[in-house]
């Protein structure tokens, strides 16, 4: 089964962030994903720009509307992703305690439906 | 036709789950597997006509199969797994007079039912209706719930399993411990549900303590740790007194109740478990709670009763379950074996805590101690407080008798 992780956590304290501390966090993730792609489970998997990149598009009432900033203000933002495939939730709240943000942030563990590609 | 409608009724009871479990095992489906389930039992009540098969489980289990393969094989929506079903085509030439025995996949099924990302309600309702044998309606009666709501709670617990991909397996070692207290509490929760509660009809009541009474059962028998013999122990000591515990409608205390009416065969039953839960030597909060329930049971009043070694076990059990409640029990234990002054000191100690201040269990214990210390001013005092807590029909017509006698003696 298919799994996406959204990574939380707040970009204003990691912006904070010396070059060294940053290094580190990148470390760990890096052995995170070297053991995703070991044990054959990575599909996808980064880091996103921070959310004064993000734009939000709506279509109402045929009116089209785009603002700057994501969806909601919330004091955590989504910051990466992963989608793996393990085989079943248990391994997949596995793999989620061992991200990172799971210690300082959050990691949201949501179950993919997959469609077949046309 | 009656007789054979009853004895459908009987194997659905005694086999249901296992027939259940292995067919969730096969199809790794909740919902087809109930559904087929049924379907054969349909098919039952027709066939059955002509006689009972020599091995009805097996011939229930082979049919529900067989209802399966045709099912997915007119379900053209969706595509299914090749391999599924190939395994039940390669199975369907397998008679019921072939097959030794359905595989027992029972400890899979409750571990899924119980599995952490299912919320508690959610946890018991599954479980008493697909291990335990309670239909919609039932385990909607015990939770005081319209069957439609409960029906939309099973659907999607059934659906959140398919696709959160919750594993239908025994956890892995490192994760046991943790999930067989989860289990523990689903079993001990459905017997609490029909043994203390203050609601509900009391034949479907006493219907959820004997499913959980099966439950307990099922698991100790499958997987005989200490805890989960220790949690049967204590589930049938207590059951032992159900018929002693009311009488025209009112709640009976342990000390009043009329011994005779104790359930001899369950207490021994009770007691040879705990024994052989104790010889595992790993000592937990069921084990010590039958502990106490069995010196409460071979005690023939509750003068006689051992009350020294029940305070000690309850200090025990606080060491566990740290809790203003078993706290409160300890105290009264104290009192019983070391004399009321003895407990009142202690109760007064406890009495500090916010919570027992607004605990209602804890005024009426100490005013119990007061009245028979013949401190009876104080004892109107503390049972006044008591009934001003109390949010418990059966709880509060007692408090009030008692404030009845204790102003008649203070007056007379």
């Amino acid at each position: 089964m298919q799994y996406m992780f959204l990574i939380y956590g707040d970009e204003t304290a990691e912006a904070r962030q010396s070059a060294d501390e940053r290094a580190a966090v990148l470390n760990e993730y890096f052995a995170f994903a070297r053991e995703a792609r070991q044990r054959g489970m990575m599909l996808a998997g980064d880091e996103l720009q921070a959310t004064r990149h993000a734009k939000t598009v709506r279509k109402r009432d045929g009116k089209l509307t785009v603002t700057t900033g994501p969806f909601a203000e919330t004091r955590e933002q989504l910051g990466g992703f992963f989608v793996l495939d393990c085989q079943d939730l248990d391994e997949a709240l596995d793999m989620a305690r061992k991200i990172p943000a799971a210690r300082h942030g959050a990691v949201e563990v949501r179950p993919i439906t997959t469609y077949e590609r046309r | 036709m009656q007789g054979l409608a009853q004895a459908i009724e009987r194997i659905f009871y005694d086999e249901s789950g296992r027939i259940l479990a292995a067919l969730i095992a096969d199809l790794r489906d909740f919902e087809l597997a109930q559904d087929v389930l049924q379907d054969a039992f349909a098919v039952a009540l027709v066939r059955w006509a002509e006689g009972i098969p020599r091995n009805p489980a097996g011939w229930l289990y082979v049919t529900a199969r067989r209802k399966a393969l045709d099912r997915l094989r007119r379900d053209s929506k969706h595509s299914h797994d090749p391999d599924l079903l190939d395994a039940l085509a390669s199975a369907d030439t397998v008679s019921a007079d072939e097959l030794d025995s359905i595989p027992d996949e029972r400890l899979k099924l409750m571990f899924t039912c119980c599995h952490p990302a299912l919320a508690r309600e959610v946890q018991i309702a599954l479980t008493l209706n697909t291990i335990g044998g309670l239909s919609v309606p039932e385990a909607a009666r015990a939770f005081l719930t319209e069957p439609a709501t409960m029906a939309q709670r099973l659907v999607r617990a059934k659906r959140k399993i398919r696709d959160a991909g919750i594993p239908y397996d025994v956890p892995p070692l490192k994760a046991l411990p943790e999930r067989l207290e989860t289990l523990q509490a689903v079993i001990y929760l459905i017997f609490n549900e029909g043994y203390g509660a203050t609601h509900g009809e009391a034949l479907i009541r006493e219907e959820l303590c004997i499913e959980a009474i099966r439950l307990g059962r099922i698991l100790a028998d499958l997987m005989p740790g200490a805890e989960s013999l220790g949690l049967l122990a204590l589930l049938l000591l207590h059951h032992s007194r159900r018929r002693a515990r009311v009488r025209e409608g009112r709640l009976v205390l342990l000390e009043a109740q009329d011994r005779a009416l104790w359930d001899k065969a369950e207490i021994a039953d009770g007691i040879a478990l705990l024994d052989r839960a104790l010889e595992l030597r790993q000592s937990g909060p069921y084990q010590i709670q039958a502990a106490i329930a069995s010196l409460h049971a071979q005690a023939p009043d509750s003068a006689s009763t051992d009350w020294a070694q029940i305070s000690a076990l309850y200090g025990a059990l606080y060491r566990h379950l740290p809790s203003p409640v078993v706290a409160l029990n300890r105290a009264v234990a104290i009192a019983e074996a070391f004399g009321c002054e003895t407990g009142l000191t202690r109760l007064e100690a406890l009495g500090e805590d916010a919570f027992m201040q607004r605990y209602y269990l804890y005024h009426a214990a100490r005013a119990d101690l007061l009245r028979r210390s013949a401190r009876y001013t104080d004892a109107l005092a503390a049972y006044q407080r008591a009934l001003d807590l109390c949010q418990n029909a059966v709880e509060t017509s007692f408090l009030a008798g008692r404030i009845t006698e204790v102003k008649a003696i203070i007056q007379g």
